[in-house]
């Protein structure tokens, strides 16, 4: 019985042990009143990730932590900070992996780089492909 | 192309094949870990000052931190199962002497002393921290989670998950070493 209910609890998808009953703060769920506002909000929340639903954004996260985190985008917008201030202030405390737009450096410029070396092998293959049919 | 090169290149499937189950085998030994780290760890504790969730009591300020005191903050929450697991190992750790300070994540107070009354409450401070706000500034990605912070107010040591019986000796050398 004992392993059942064991089994049954490794079974049970984690978000089920974990459901807060407090409500979720007004601005996670909220647009910002300024559109302009709102539009820098929603251009960053798309391009933070959400720790507990990795693989989201905190803007398609429905986790309560990604809801904390969009009251906590749109209240510093609001409060006049700029988006990439935000970024960095969030990347100091989850690191380079909780943004979805990687920069341009020593450690990243494979990943930019690759896609143009890889279309100009292709460009390469695909012409001496093309002049060997022509003979 | 010569013959000699074509017999060559006839390997390359096979080579290509052995790659990808090294990869699948790597993943099948040592699978990806997904917890993700703080990276505040060795820097001091974000600003912060949360009201008690204890009626009457002092709020949870970071500013007090930096007393010279080892301090355990611990982020727990009513809602959260593995927290309870957690309880005894942290009754544990207050019986060898370490100070705990509780975070309560996105709870109301009445029911994170509930919570308290039921599984027992190791805490010196509870601070409400309703809107993650602290959680977040302190690079947690969930609860229960656990900081040791030393007496200057920096953080030493991130556990990710419920203290278990193994851990207790870690975390009381992770305190031994902070001093």
């Amino acid at each position: 019985m004992r392993r059942w209910i064991v089994l049954a609890l490794l079974l049970a998808p984690a978000p089920l042990w974990a459901d807060p009953t407090l409500a979720p703060e007004p601005l996670s769920y909220t647009q910002l009143p300024d559109p302009r506002q709102e539009a820098a909000a929603q251009a960053l929340m798309q391009t933070i990730r959400c720790v507990v639903c990795q693989g989201q954004s905190i803007a398609d996260s429905d986790a309560d932590l990604a809801g904390d985190m969009r009251a906590l985008v749109r209240q510093r917008i609001a409060a006049g900070e700029k988006p990439e201030a935000i970024r960095a202030w969030l990347v100091q405390r989850y690191g380079r992996w909780v943004s979805y737009t990687p920069p341009v450096d020593a450690l990243t410029w494979p990943l930019w780089a690759a896609p143009i070396l890889l279309l100009c092998v292709g460009g390469l293959m695909a012409g001496t492909a093309f002049k060997r049919r022509r003979r | 192309m010569s013959l000699r090169t074509i017999r060559i290149l006839l390997w390359l499937p096979l080579v290509g094949f052995l790659i990808v189950l090294g990869l699948v085998l790597s993943g099948l030994i040592k699978p990806h870990d997904t917890s993700v780290r703080s990276q505040m760890v060795g820097k001091p504790l974000p600003a912060f000052a949360l009201r008690s969730a204890r009626p009457g009591q002092p709020p949870l300020a970071s500013a007090s931190f930096a007393d010279g005191k080892v301090r355990l903050v611990n982020i727990f929450a009513s809602w959260c199962v593995p927290c309870v697991v957690e309880m005894p190992q942290l009754a544990q750790l207050k019986q060898a002497g370490v100070v705990i300070e509780g975070i309560a994540s996105r709870d109301k107070p009445a029911d994170s002393l509930a919570f308290l009354q039921r599984n027992g409450d190791p805490y010196d401070r509870i601070g409400d921290d309703s809107t993650s706000a602290v959680q977040i500034a302190i690079g947690s990605s969930g609860v229960p989670e656990t900081y040791v912070v030393d007496g200057k107010g920096i953080i030493r040591a991130q556990h990710i998950g419920p203290i278990q019986p193994q851990d207790v000796a870690d975390i009381l050398a992770a305190v031994k070493d902070a001093r």
